[in-house]
This record gives structure tokens, C-alpha cells and sequence, in this order.
């Protein structure tokens, strides 16, 4: 159940243009490269990764010096606020820059990622990663557990991103072309705001 | 309110834009030269199966006198798409609306309407305050936000302009573009190579060497303009200067390719001060720099002094006065008013270096005086200046006014008011609508903007 969520949340991840399959697409048809799109792609899961895997690690390790629901609650409610603020609130991520390296490339995956909370729609998964694998505080095995739970989290949830980024962006490259943004971009931003609502909404019910 | 699925007058790619639905209105900015009436935001049918076709069936009074509306543009268009920083689920809804003269900038709906409305004043104490300019002029919708040009300084200072930004959600002027300016201090027009971030811009004057009326001195003495500026889009800083030398007086309009893999684009020089002729001119890429070449030389028409307005009388010659261009959403025409003799020039410019002349309208004219075909007894004053294209590039639309003080001084009987629509056959060649007519109860119409943009409103960052 808990892979089947963190695979999921994956796929919805890299379903969102806005995550990076996009720009990996606009940097390929820019240079009339699909070798461009190709290393472009594995970078900006590496960004995703990196702003996860933050999250994964600051909740292991808050996790392991709290007690027992203190971080998953406090988490919770705050999550909660942060999706009913992305939902009402009309800001985008601002950038400007097309032509970046693949390093640059990265960062921006990471900060666009970071933005939108990618690893806190994770909270609910995290947040029991932590309770199974910590029988108690304070304790440098409860530590080692969450923290190598919680990037394992990380690392299943990018892969699963990877893959679905990668299929769609390969999909509209060589077969769809970009017109199909016209009649097939859903406004992800909307969902988004409300499985993190959810999320939040989860974590807490579960570590009442 | 963002939208389900991206705003429908949004498109990835140029090709994309140009199979989209033709225009059905047309936003055409009017103003009164003698400020005592407001200025408008007139609109005009462009639908051809309307009974109203052709004429004005909107109109919006601004709430102040005085502003001398020139150019506007759209809060939001294509590129919102980009890749780097989407919203596509924006509206493409707003008019941004400077008064060149005023320094006040407008916001205006057009949902659901279809005189707008205005729902936003920015006084010049803002534009000042927080960006240090005055006298707005170009708006483009960046993928991050409104990039509004502006030619002035501000707290009495006459420069330098520049560039203002402005937040495209709640219009509120953030501040100035430029972190590192260089050399430039003259300011005008702008537009960009988003996919390279380049930013590039070009030179008219200050306010105190324009609002009064063009100063001989000044331009004898090669003082406009004549430098195009490209800048780091990203950082924000100058790059590099380009000089198309002196003689050349005003670089004004620049129109960049719309695929954007291209790197150059055209810019409109108003007057050599040698030979009284116009030009266009290509910048491109050479190895690491910028360059520009000429492309385009139109030679003035010889003339009479007893034709001739007091200012050119000395000259015994009218120039062309190439004071607009556009390059049709396809890269393939691009269009060059020449509002001193009263032509409409149309160009296939496939290959930009090398252009060739394909079409051409004559309406009024400094001495032509050439009528509207629907008013073939009428000589008709001032010439085709502001032109806008359509998406598909079958239409084109012309306005006659220039700048009030300027209109003056080259038409000094009255300019008129009047707009003309012209048809684009295959292959080349332009006539004049007949049916097409619209009356701005006296105002002066100066730009044009196509409901769900046009060729000079939308950025692609898809080729």
C-alpha cells in the first residue's frame, strides 16, 4: 500500500509539466536534439530527488528527537495551510532562462520542485516510515532507520517521476509535438494544491 | 479565476498561432491632441459576416485627459507556456495601457465585453517611485512577468529610460530591469529572443527631445537615437551596443523572428539625416556578437517647397519616415510604413538578408494626399503608421497617426484619424478594404491590438 502511494505520487509528479518534462522537451526542440532531451531528463529527476530527499531526511531527523506524533501533526497542519494556500493564492514560479547547464538544469528542478512542495505530498508516507522503523527516541538506530526509510521513499518516488517524465516526454518529442499542450494541460496546479491539502489532512488523521 | 485548460489564445508554437481563429475585435488605442477631451480605447468589428463590420463598436473613455496612448499590450499570451516558468491557466484578459504623455498606466478588461473596462490606474508617482522612469511606452507579457519600456527619468530628470517591471498579476510596478545598464541612456522600443535570453532594445530620445515636436538642431546634429542594445535576459545586464552610425537618425521598431531557434530580427530607421532616405536594417548573430546590416533602403521623393510643411521645405524632398514595421507571425512578410510619402511596403523576407519587395498600398501622404478607396474624392492626410498583422497573416491594419506634436509638424492642415484594413494575397500583394471604415470621432488612432493576439503581441517558446 505504501509503495503503490509513493509510486503513484511519482507518476503524478512527472505527469506535471510544470515538474520538468516540458523543459526537457523545449530544450530538445530548441536544438533540434533528442540527445539534448534525453540527458536532460535524468537531471531533472536528480533536482526532484534532491528536493525530496530534503524533506525525507528534515522529517527523519526531527522524527527521531520528537516524540512520537509531535512531527507528524505539527507537519500535518502546516501542510495543510501550505495546499490551501497554493490553492488560493494565484502566484507561479518565476524564472527567467532558457538556456541553462545541465547543473543549472538541475537546480532549477530542484528549486521548482521545492517550490511546489513535491516532498511534502510525501508527509503521510514519510511520517509512518519514521514511527515503524523508531521503537524509541533518541536513539541512533531509530535515526538510521528513518533516515535510510525516508531516502529510500525518496529515491522509489523519483524513479517512479523519472518514468513517467521520461515516456511523456519522449511521446510528445518524436510522435504528439507540443500543440497538444493546447487541449491536454490540465491545470495540475489545482490538483496539486489539493493532494497536499489531503496529505496533510492524512498524516494527521493517522498520528492522532 | 485560472482556468481548467490553458487560455485558447495561447499557442506553443508560431505555426500554431497562425492556424488559430481569426480576429473578431480589434482594441485600437485614440487619443485627443488637444487634452481636453479623454483619450480612448476604441473597438473596432473585424468580422467580416457582422452586420457592424468595420466600424467602431466599443468604446472606452479613460477616466483622465492628456495621456497620448501609444503603444499597449496583453497581460498574458504565449509565453506563458514556456517551459521554465508556466501559467498557462492565466487569462489572457487584460489590457496594459501607458500614456506616453501622462506617464499613467491603465489596466482594462476585456472579459465577457465589449467596450473594456478600466479596473486599475497606476499613477506616475508609482512608475517613479519604484522603477525611476516616466513616459511608458512598449508593454510585453515575459514569461515572468510585464516588461513595460519607458523613455524618460523621473524626479525632473530627462534620463536615462529604460525598462520597467511590472507584476502581471496585480500590475504593481516592481522596479527596473536593468542591473547593469552600460552605455545605454536612450530608450524606445524592446523585445527578445526568449530561448536565448536576449533581450534586445533600441533608441527614439528623451521626453525633452520629442513632446515638443522634432528638434531640427537635435537631428542634424545626429543627437536621436541610432544604437541598438542587447541585454542578458537573465542577469539582467547590458551585453553589448550596437552602432548603425550616426547618420541614421531613431532606430525605433524591432521585430525579432518568431521561431524561436532564430536569432535576428528587423528594426526601422526613421531618417538618414544624409540623403532623407528610411531603412530597415537585420540584427543577427556573428560568432560571440551582435551585428546589424542594412537591408532595406527607401530613398525620399523629390517634391516641391510649396508642397512641403515648413519643416521639410528646406529639403525639397519628402522622406519615406519609416516609423513602424511588422513581420508577419510566419517570418515570412514583413510590412514598413512609410508615413512621410504614404506607403504600406510589403517584403517576402524568407531569407532576411536578402528582401524583396512584393506588395505595396499608397494612402495619403505628405504631398500624395492618396484617398481610402471608400472615399475616393477625399485626399486623405498623415499615412500608414502603426500596422498590425494578423495571426494567419491574411490581414493587415494601419493607423495614421504618429505623435501628436509630430503629426503636427508633417501635416500641419490636420492629420485625420483613420484606420484602413488591407487583404494579403497569396504570394504577395495588398488591397485596401473597401467595407472597412471605422470612425474615431476625431480622436487620433495609434495602435492596434487583435483580440487573442497578433504579430506583434505574442513570444513562442516552441519552434
Amino acid at each position: 500500500m505504501t509503495i503503490t502511494t509513493v509510486l503513484l505520487l511519482g507518476a503524478f509528479h512527472g505527469l506535471n509539466p510544470a515538474m520538468g518534462w516540458l523543459f526537457a522537451v523545449a530544450r530538445g526542440l530548441q536544438e533540434r536534439s533528442r540527445d539534448l532531451l534525453l540527458q536532460s531528463l535524468p537531471v531533472i529527476a536528480l533536482g526532484h530527488l534532491g528536493s525530496v530527499a530534503l524533506v525525507a531526511v528534515v522529517v527523519g531527523v526531527t522524527g527521531s528527537v520528537l516524540t512520537g506524533g509531535v512531527v507528524a501533526i505539527g507537519g500535518g497542519v502546516l501542510l495543510v495551510a501550505f495546499g490551501l494556500w497554493r490553492l488560493l493564492s494565484r502566484r507561479h514560479f518565476r524564472w527567467v532562462g532558457m538556456r541553462l547547464s545541465l547543473t543549472q538544469l538541475a537546480g532549477w528542478s530542484f528549486l521548482m520542485s521545492s517550490a511546489h512542495g513535491a516532498g511534502f505530498m510525501l508527509l503521510p508516507v514519510l511520517t509512518s516510515v519514521e514511527v515503524t522503523g523508531a521503537p524509541g527516541p533518541h536513539s541512533t538506530h531509530a535515526l538510521s532507520g528513518a533516515l535510510s526509510g525516508g531516502l529510500a521513499v525518496a529515491a522509489i518516488h523519483t524513479l517512479a517521476m523519472f518514468t513517467v517524465a521520461g515516456v511523456i516526454a519522449v511521446i510528445v518529442y518524436e510522435f504528439l509535438g507540443v500543440t497538444v499542450l493546447r487541449r491536454a494541460w490540465f491545470n495540475l496546479d489545482r490538483m496539486w494544491a489539493v493532494a497536499l491539502v489531503a496529505a496533510g489532512a492524512i498524516t494527521i488523521a493517522t498520528n492522532w | 479565476m485560472s482556468l481548467w485548460k490553458p487560455d485558447p489564445t495561447f499557442y506553443p508554437s508560431p505555426r500554431d498561432a497562425a492556424s488559430g481563429p481569426r480576429e473578431k475585435l480589434a482594441y485600437v488605442g485614440a487619443f485627443d491632441r488637444s487634452a481636453e477631451r479623454p483619450d480612448a480605447i476604441t473597438v473596432v468589428d473585424t468580422d467580416p459576416e457582422s452586420p457592424s463590420y468595420g466600424t467602431v463598436v466599443g468604446w472606452t473613455d479613460l477616466p483622465h485627459t492628456g495621456d497620448e496612448l501609444h503603444h499597449f499590450g496583453w497581460n498574458a499570451c504565449s509565453s506563458a507556456l514556456c517551459p521554465y516558468a508556466p501559467h498557462p491557466h492565466t487569462e489572457r484578459r487584460y489590457l496594459i495601457v501607458p500614456g506616453l504623455r501622462s506617464s499613467r498606466i491603465y489596466v482594462l478588461d476585456t472579459k465577457d465585453r465589449v467596450a473594456p473596462e478600466v479596473v486599475k490606474v497606476l499613477q506616475p508617482e508609482e512608475l517613479a517611485k519604484r522603477a525611476g522612469y516616466s513616459r511608458p511606452h512598449t508593454v510585453h507579457c515575459g514569461p515572468d512577468g510585464l516588461y513595460v519600456s519607458a523613455l524618460g527619468g523621473a524626479n525632473g530628470e530627462d534620463g536615462p529610460g529604460g525598462i520597467a517591471l511590472l507584476d502581471h498579476r496585480s500590475f504593481e510596478v516592481l522596479g527596473r530591469f536593468e542591473v547593469d545598464r552600460g552605455s545605454q541612456y536612450l530608450a524606445y522600443d524592446f523585445w527578445w529572443h526568449l530561448n536565448h535570453d536576449v533581450l534586445v532594445s533600441s533608441e527614439w530620445g528623451t521626453p525633452s527631445m520629442i513632446e515638443d515636436g522634432i528638434v531640427g538642431e537635435l537631428l542634424l546634429g545626429r543627437q536621436y537615437g541610432h544604437r541598438l542594445h542587447f541585454w542578458d535576459l537573465r542577469r539582467r545586464r547590458h551585453l553589448q551596443a550596437v552602432d548603425l552610425g550616426d547618420q541614421y537618425q531613431m532606430a525605433l521598431e524591432l521585430r525579432p523572428a518568431h521561431d524561436p531557434t532564430k536569432t535576428y530580427g528587423f528594426v526601422g530607421v526613421v531618417v538618414s539625416v544624409e540623403d532623407l532616405s528610411a531603412s530597415v536594417w537585420v540584427w543577427y548573430r556573428d560568432g560571440a556578437e551582435w551585428a546589424v546590416r542594412k537591408v532595406i533602403d527607401i530613398p525620399a521623393e523629390p517634391a516641391s517647397a510649396d508642397d512641403l510643411p515648413p519643416v521639410l521645405k528646406p529639403f525639397g524632398a519628402v522622406p519615406p519616415l519609416v516609423t513602424d514595421i511588422d513581420l508577419s507571425v510566419d517570418d515570412r512578410y514583413l510590412y514598413v510604413s512609410c508615413w512621410g510619402t504614404g506607403e504600406l511596403k510589403q517584403y517576402d523576407v524568407t531569407n532576411p538578408f536578402e528582401p524583396i519587395e512584393v506588395g505595396s498600398v499608397r494612402l495619403g501622404g505628405i504631398v500624395r494626399r492618396t484617398p481610402h478607396p471608400a472615399r475616393p474624392d477625399e485626399p486623405r492626410a498623415g499615412g500608414p503608421q502603426m500596422v498590425e498583422v494578423s495571426r494567419d497573416g491574411r490581414r493587415v491594419y494601419v493607423t495614421n497617426s504618429l505623435y501628436g506634436s509630430w503629426d503636427d509638424q508633417f501635416y500641419p492642415d490636420g492629420v485625420g484619424g483613420w484606420m484602413a484594413r488591407l487583404d494579403v494575397a497569396d504570394g504577395g500583394g495588398l488591397t485596401v478594404d473597401e467595407r472597412f471604415y471605422p470612425d474615431f470621432r476625431g480622436l487620433r488612432p495609434h495602435q492596434t491590438r487583435l483580440q487573442g493576439g497578433d504579430a506583434s503581441s505574442d513570444s513562442y517558446c516552441y519552434p
